[in-house]
């Protein structure tokens, strides 16, 4: 059978993530574990015995669960769209291989978002089912959070594939980590609820793609409606993902095809 | 006339002010070998890239396998093989997955793919290493690992970016004899090299590049005679003393080239000329005469100064 050019990438990609997946596989069954017991079940227990929790009407595992998820697509794309492609680019140069076949830049970028996406389905189902475990929501609201924060995380994956080749210094990736990936992290909604944030720093948490993530999430999770027009959000994450993939397949031409 | 399959008039390749290669004309016929020789920086390997039909040409025509790189390149590649100057393999993978994945990125089925690879394995000597990762194997493995890679869709032209640079005498003398036999069977090969014993070895005809431009072209032999006295007497004094000794052996030679620790006389008798150099009383601390190589013509055409 002849493949479509990306998928040819596409299953590059899974071939090489078979050689390493045995890390990437405990982090993606251990850390969800890992976080809900500590900030869900051991924060949560003073979160909810507090007595000013007055934003919160729910106990705060069932709050948390679903804003991780979105914040761990997050995370995993950004983790394989920055230092694999670098890489690609700069390190192994394994894209100049690509290149040299028949397959172009398009085809590269189709193969390693399409990747991104697998990756992504298998390690957010996985996380909805350790929030249903941990009784942070029941299977079915778990699993209806798992396509939007699939989402959520391609648009990351086009955006970081994007800024990972532009930048010319791989120090310029461990700073969008140090100030891009983990204010988000904890800004966005995931931990409490923007409003707690200083009203001049809402509109900033508002603008950033994750807290979307979050309030997809959250509202289909958790069934508590939406703070914005979910589709609105929805709209936003794919405009993101569109343009993060045009912006790479452009920057990556400039930088292997010439 | 052989057939061109690849053919380049007026060819140049500019990085903003840089002109990397500049208005070159070439042809490269079947089942030949081609080689590109120069120091660095000489715009070997942006011409190599430009025939590989990934780096656009900037000015002249290129023609390669009948085709416009400009509007073809996946058809032109799906034909040729590249060996680039760094092996880009995927280290972490196997030697057996390395050339599956690339035989797939060429929409190869896995049963052809497979047949393909016992029978490459075998060819760069790494039927044993089949199962290894490549991350440990030696340069020369690895060497011959992305020539095996570059076969892999049996291409009608390989393409070979300086292929045995880093590699030990016994490992360049191994990849020799395979592309050799490579040639036998029919490949074009078209390789850039700054080693002069490689260029005479192995190439047909070469074109020599300085500074993107082609400085000289013909076969090996054809471009010692025409560039070069048949032998070469090399002179060594101790240091320091090499200058006061040039004026008087420059008259016995045709050409003689000053190098930082030899002087070389160009001339088509060297016994005799070293006779003359001991009748003059002139006693260098040792004499080597030999026949004029390729280095020769190569170090005349494109100068002694050091290319960083």
């Amino acid at each position: 059978m002849t493949l479509a050019f990306p998928a040819r990438v596409l299953e590059a990609n899974a071939r090489v993530y078979r050689r390493t997946y045995r890390g990437s596989l405990v982090s993606t069954f251990v850390n969800p574990v890992l976080y809900l017991l500590a900030m869900g079940v051991g924060l949560g227990k003073l979160v909810d015995a507090g007595t000013g929790s007055s934003t919160l009407t729910l106990p705060y595992l069932t709050f948390l669960a679903p804003g991780l998820l979105a914040a761990t697509a997050m995370t995993t794309a950004a983790g394989d769209s920055s230092f694999p492609v670098m890489a690609g680019i700069k390190w192994r140069k394994t894209f100049d291989a690509v290149l040299a076949t028949p397959l172009g830049v398009r085809d590269l970028v189709g193969g390693h978002l399409g990747w991104i996406a697998i990756r992504l389905t298998f390690v957010t189902f996985v996380y909805s089912m350790v929030m249903t475990i941990f009784g942070a929501t029941t299977i079915v609201e778990g699993l209806a959070a798992v396509p939007p924060a699939v989402l959520t995380g391609m648009a990351f994956a086009a955006l970081v594939t994007a800024y990972t080749a532009k930048i010319k210094d791989e120090q310029w990736l461990s700073n969008m980590f140090r100030f891009g990936i983990t204010p988000l992290f904890l800004f966005s909604g995931t931990f409490f609820p923007i409003t707690q944030l200083p009203g001049w720093l809402q509109p900033v948490a508002y603008a950033t793609p994750l807290w979307h993530g979050v309030s997809l999430c959250r509202g289909l999770a958790l069934r508590t409606g939406f703070i914005v027009d979910p589709w609105v959000s929805v709209g936003y994450l794919a405009a993101l993902t569109v343009l993060g993939a045009i912006l790479s397949t452009r920057q990556l031409t400039k930088r292997l095809v010439k | 006339m052989a057939e061109s399959l690849v053919s380049a008039r007026n060819l140049s390749k500019k990085f903003g002010d840089l002109v990397a290669v500049d208005d070159i004309d070439f042809d490269v016929h079947r089942g030949e070998v081609f080689g590109f020789l120069g120091p660095n920086g000489a715009g070997k390997s942006s011409t190599m890239r430009m025939i590989g039909a990934v780096s656009p040409i900037s000015g002249g025509t290129l023609s390669v396998l009948g085709m416009d790189p400009a509007t073809q390149g996946p058809l032109i590649r799906a034909r040729l093989g590249v060996v680039p100057q760094d092996n880009n393999l995927d280290e972490e993978l196997t030697v057996y997955e390395n050339l599956l994945i690339y035989g797939r990125y060429y929409g190869l089925s896995r049963k052809v793919i497979n047949e393909r690879i016992d029978e490459l394995l075998r060819f760069a000597q790494l039927d044993e290493r089949r199962k290894s990762r490549v991350e440990p194997l030696s340069g020369g493995m690895k060497r011959r690992l992305t020539i095996a890679r570059g076969l892999i869709n049996t291409p009608e032209m390989l393409i070979l970016d300086e292929p045995t640079t880093g590699l030990d005498p016994q490992a360049r003398h191994l990849l020799w004899d395979r592309l050799y036999r490579l040639k036998q069977e029919g490949v074009t090969l078209i390789i850039t090299t700054h080693y002069m014993d490689e260029a005479e070895q192995l190439c047909d005809r070469l074109v020599i590049m300085d500074k993107g431009k082609i400085v000289a072209a013909g076969s090996p032999r054809a471009l010692i005679e025409q560039h070069s006295s048949k032998e070469v007497l090399e002179l060594r004094f101790p240091v320091g003393t090499q200058e006061e000794h040039a004026g008087p052996l420059q008259a016995m030679a045709t050409r003689t080239e000053i190098l930082p620790d030899r002087v070389l006389l160009y001339t088509d008798d060297a016994d005799r000329v070293a006779d003359e150099v001991h009748r003059r009383g002139i006693v260098p601390e040792s004499t080597v005469s030999r026949r004029a190589t390729l280095e020769d013509v190569f170090l005349h055409l494109t100068g002694r100064t050091l290319v960083d």
